[in-house]
Order: C-alpha cells, then structure tokens, then sequence
C-alpha cells in the first residue's frame, strides 16, 4: 500500500477553499487560535483506502471518554478545540460509537462551532443487540452528529453483526452511506473477526494495535492487506499508559532520524508504518496533545529495522 | 458478553475523573440551595435516632424515601445519566428503594428498637459520617469544595447514611432496605476504583464497617438470647 504525500501548501489551499466556500467566516476565525498548526516537517501522510482509493491522514481521533463530558459546556469547548487543532493540523477521521455517553453529542457541537461538517470522515458504530433496532440507531447517531450522512458505520465489538451488516450493506448500495466496517478491542474475538473478513465485503476493519500489543500483526493486518481491507487502530497508545510508561525516558537519539519531537509521534509512527494500517485513532482531551499525535502525520516514517527498535526499547522499560 | 474473562474494570469506564467530579459541581450549582434543606433533614434524622420508635421511624422513613426519589431524579435520570447510560438503570433502583421506604417505613409495620451498643454506635457513627465528614472528604485529595456530596441529595452519602440507620435503630422488615445502599456502595466503589479516585477505599471500609457490626450485633444478639434461655 503506497504512502501517499499531500504537500502542506496543498493541505493549506484545501483548508482555505474549504473555509472560503463554507462562508463561515465567523467560526473558521473563532477556531483558529486553539487550532493553530504546528510547524511540521514535510507534507501530511495519508494512505489509501483500499476499496476506494480515497487518501485518508495516518492519524484520526478517537472519542471514547475523552468527549464524554455530557452537559458541560467549558469542557465541551475544551473537545472543540481539540477537534479545531486536529483538522488545522491535517486531520479527518474522527470515530465514534454510541456507546461513548454524549460522545455523539459533543462531537456534533464541535462540528457546528467549528463549521466543520464537510471536512470531517465521519466514522461511528452500531451498538445494539437487537437488530431491528440498528436503522433506528444510526439516524439518532446521525442527528447528533449533524452530518448529512456518515462516511464509516461500523459494527461495534461485532454485537449482532449478523444483523447489522446487511442493513449496512444496503446503506451503502443505496449510496446513503460510504463505507462498512467491523470492530473489534484489545485482542477480542480475533477467529470471528478473521471469519467475517474472509466471507463479508467490508471497507475496514477496527482493532486494537500498539508498541506492546501487536498480536494483530500475526493474522489480521496481513489479512487486511491480501483481501483490500483498510485497518483503523484503536487503543494506540493504550488509553495513555504507554505514555506514562516512557515519559521519563528520554527519547533515543534515533527519534529524530523519523521526524519525532516527543515519544506520542514514535509511538504513533511505529504503528502507521505498517503497509497494513489505514489511520490510528488515539484520543484526548488536550489541544497540546492532539498537536503533538498530528506530528505523526508528518515527516518519515521508520522502516522494518527501526520499528524492531522501537519495540523492543519500549518492552525493555 | 463474549470472553468475558478479558475483561477488567476500566474497560467498563465510560468518563474521565475530570468529568465525574465536575457533574458534581455542576450538580450542586444546579440544585442550590436544597443542599442547605438536605442537611437540615440530616440533622433531623439524626435527633429522631436519638429515642427510635414507630412515630419517629415513620419520619424517618418519609425523609429517606424523599432522599432516595430525589437522588434517582434529579442525579441519576437528570444528569448521572448524560455520561453514563447505566444511570438510568440506577435511578429505577433508588426509585425502588424509595418505594421500599415508603411502603415498608411510612406506611408499613416497620419496627424501630434500640440496638445493641457496637450496632447502634457503628450506625451513628456511619450517619455522622455521611452528614458532616463525607461532603469534605475530596478536599483531602485537592478538589474543590463545589464537588462536594452531600447527603440527602447525592448518591455516596445517601447510602452510607441509610446503612448507618438500619443499623442504629434495629428492628424488623430492615434487611431488605439494606440490600440496594449495600449493591450502591459496590458500584460506586468499583466506580472509584475504576477512576483510581481514593474514595473508592473509603467506600471499601464503609462497607466492611457495616457488615462486621451486623455480624457483631448478630453475636451478641444470640449470646443475649442464649443467656436468657439458661436462665
């Protein structure tokens, strides 16, 4: 699968037409400070999507916990400007399910303040067990949101997937919804997830993917990768406990040989520089934090040697 | 729920700490001053304890059942539930022990004696707990005093102070108004502990306070009555 290369003026004259065209002067300007891109090194790293071609950035958001901040209206400015942040620096996918509390909500606030909704991929799931409810679901998960449709419908940890993915496929013949996909966490349900992508026409495949859990590299990615199948990885930095794993180590001299200023950025470039992954999904609350995961979106990425580095100085700390 | 067993406690975390403690603060804004109403029928509770008796318990009893319908609406289904879809769930069980009062307590043929010392002073002590000292308790780990829970109106102290009733006043009919504060604490613990707040062990020693006294109250109730019986 090919790295793709936007060059940042590109990026930049995108987000310009974007704005010009929205004519939404007044919250392109209210967003812009917190959003503020950080000076990156090279053009945005974007991947194929392979049932489409489509260019999709290395690096998404994730919502869980994080945007669950119900009614709270400073701490849902908060998650705007996180999301504000995260489409300055190049960002797209942003995934979520209902099952993330007001999640949908918030992001669906974030979207209206930001004037964003054109410019995001909108990723969500299906979290039901009761299939008959699952169309009733997704146009909830729709409105809250505010997006005309969504780009991702995924079934969540597979609940009832039987049921909920044909109702998908048929979204999508319909020309109502844009791609399909299953999720899986933390290693669960591999055989199921291997069966459905073998026997079902799904666009993406979720599961969980990092330095120290990598038992996805033995069958699903390279499954992924022999059937078409774009990869969305969750968990990357496991909800955080990576980071505070290795934040008083100082970042090996070899980090900057891939364009990294923190350990978030090889973290997250360990895991986007699998052929196999289409976009890593971390999560956070923080504008610093979602600046510095963009920073994997940019600069080089390390090859086969350098990852086996990688991993094993995070296994030895 | 497939492979069960991979699951740990976090995995059922929906929110940050951060959230948690602020739907308090934004709670107690919302919802002031019945704070200040709340910790006067507190105090009530607290001098009806003083001679337990069947007209007393009555008042008792309407006041926690007024607690617990007050926590299950106005916490729990209003608000809990905005970043915690299980609220709801939550609030039909404090909706049930409010009935469970009210029909046991109130109108019921609940009977309140005194208790053996160790119970009745384990109770009171718990109650006093739960009124004055558990509003505070996050001010030890640096939160503000806004976040506070008060008794009477948040869920934590409204249990704790109902589990410190039934034991400083005994009587019949008490065992199954114990049993949803006793599963609240649980929940709530493994809450805390799930958000790695310190409280979630305070919860821990509160319910570990109360099932020794019943277990001691118990004892020494049969010693009682195996002495009479000698005699």
């Amino acid at each position: 699968m090919a790295i793709d290369r936007l060059s940042r003026r590109d990026l930049i004259g995108i987000l310009g037409a974007a704005a010009g065209a929205a004519s939404f002067l007044r919250p392109w300007i209210a967003w812009a400070s917190p959003g503020q891109a950080a000076a990156h090194s090279g053009p945005l790293l974007t991947r194929r999507i392979p049932s489409s071609g489509e260019e999709l950035p290395l690096v998404g958001l994730g919502s869980w916990i994080t945007f669950n901040v119900g009614e709270d209206r400073s701490a849902r400015d908060s998650c705007a400007d996180v999301m504000a942040a995260f489409f300055q620096n190049g960002g797209r996918l942003i995934d979520s399910s209902p099952m993330y509390g007001s999640s949908q909500d918030v992001i669906g606030y974030g979207l209206r303040k930001l004037g964003s909704s054109a410019r995001v991929f909108a990723a969500d799931k299906v979290w039901e067990s009761r299939g008959a409810i699952g169309p009733s679901q997704v146009e909830e998960s729709r409105r809250k949101w505010g997006v005309p449709r969504f780009d991702l419908l995924q079934v969540h940890n597979l609940m009832s997937w039987e049921e909920h993915l044909p109702m998908l496929l048929a979204m999508k013949a319909a020309g109502r919804l844009r791609y399909v996909g299953i999720t899986t966490s933390d290693g669960r349900r591999h055989d199921e997830i291997e069966k459905i992508m073998r026997s079902q026409p799904v666009d993406f495949v979720q599961v969980s993917y990092n330095v120290l859990d990598r038992e996805v590299e033995k069958r699903i990615l390279p499954l992924a990768q022999e059937r078409g199948i774009g990869v969305i990885i969750n968990r990357p930095l496991r909800r955080g406990d990576l980071i505070r794993m290795v934040e008083r180590t100082p970042l090996p001299a070899w980090a900057a040989e891939i364009d990294c200023g923190g350990w978030a950025a090889v973290l997250l470039k360990f895991i986007v520089s699998h052929p196999a992954v289409t976009c890593a999904i971390p999560a956070t609350t923080r504008v610093d934090h979602v600046r510095e995961n963009m920073t994997a979106s940019y600069g080089r990425l390390p090859d086969a040697a350098l990852r086996r580095r990688i991993a094993s100085s995070v296994e030895k700390l | 729920m497939s492979e069960w067993w991979t699951y740990r406690l976090r995995d059922f975390l929906l929110f940050s700490p951060r959230t948690y403690f602020r739907l308090f603060e934004l709670y107690n804004a919302a919802i002031w001053p019945a704070q200040l109403v709340a910790l006067g029928l507190g105090v009530w509770i607290l001098l009806l304890l003083r001679r337990p008796s069947v007209s007393r318990g009555r008042w008792l009893s309407a006041i926690l059942a007024a607690s617990w319908l007050w926590v299950a609406v106005a916490f729990h289904m209003k608000r809990y539930t905005t970043i915690n879809w299980t609220a709801v769930y939550f609030g039909w069980g404090f909706a049930l022990e409010a009935a469970l009062w009210t029909g046991l307590g109130v109108f019921g043929r609940l009977t309140w004696t005194r208790p053996p010392d160790l119970a009745r002073r384990v109770g009171l002590g718990l109650f006093v707990f739960a009124l004055a000292l558990e509003p505070c308790v996050g001010l030890l780990f640096g939160r503000e005093w806004r976040q506070g829970q008060i008794l009477g109106v948040a869920p934590d102290p409204t249990a704790v102070a109902t589990l410190g009733v039934l034991l400083a006043a005994s009587g019949r009919g008490r065992g199954v108004l114990a049993v949803i504060p006793a599963l609240w604490c649980a929940v709530s613990f493994a809450t805390l502990l799930a958000i790695m707040a310190p409280e979630a062990w305070m919860m821990a020693a509160v319910g570990i306070v109360a099932a020794t006294a019943v277990l001691s109250a118990r004892r020494q109730k049969s010693r009682h009555n195996a002495a009479r019986s000698a005699a």
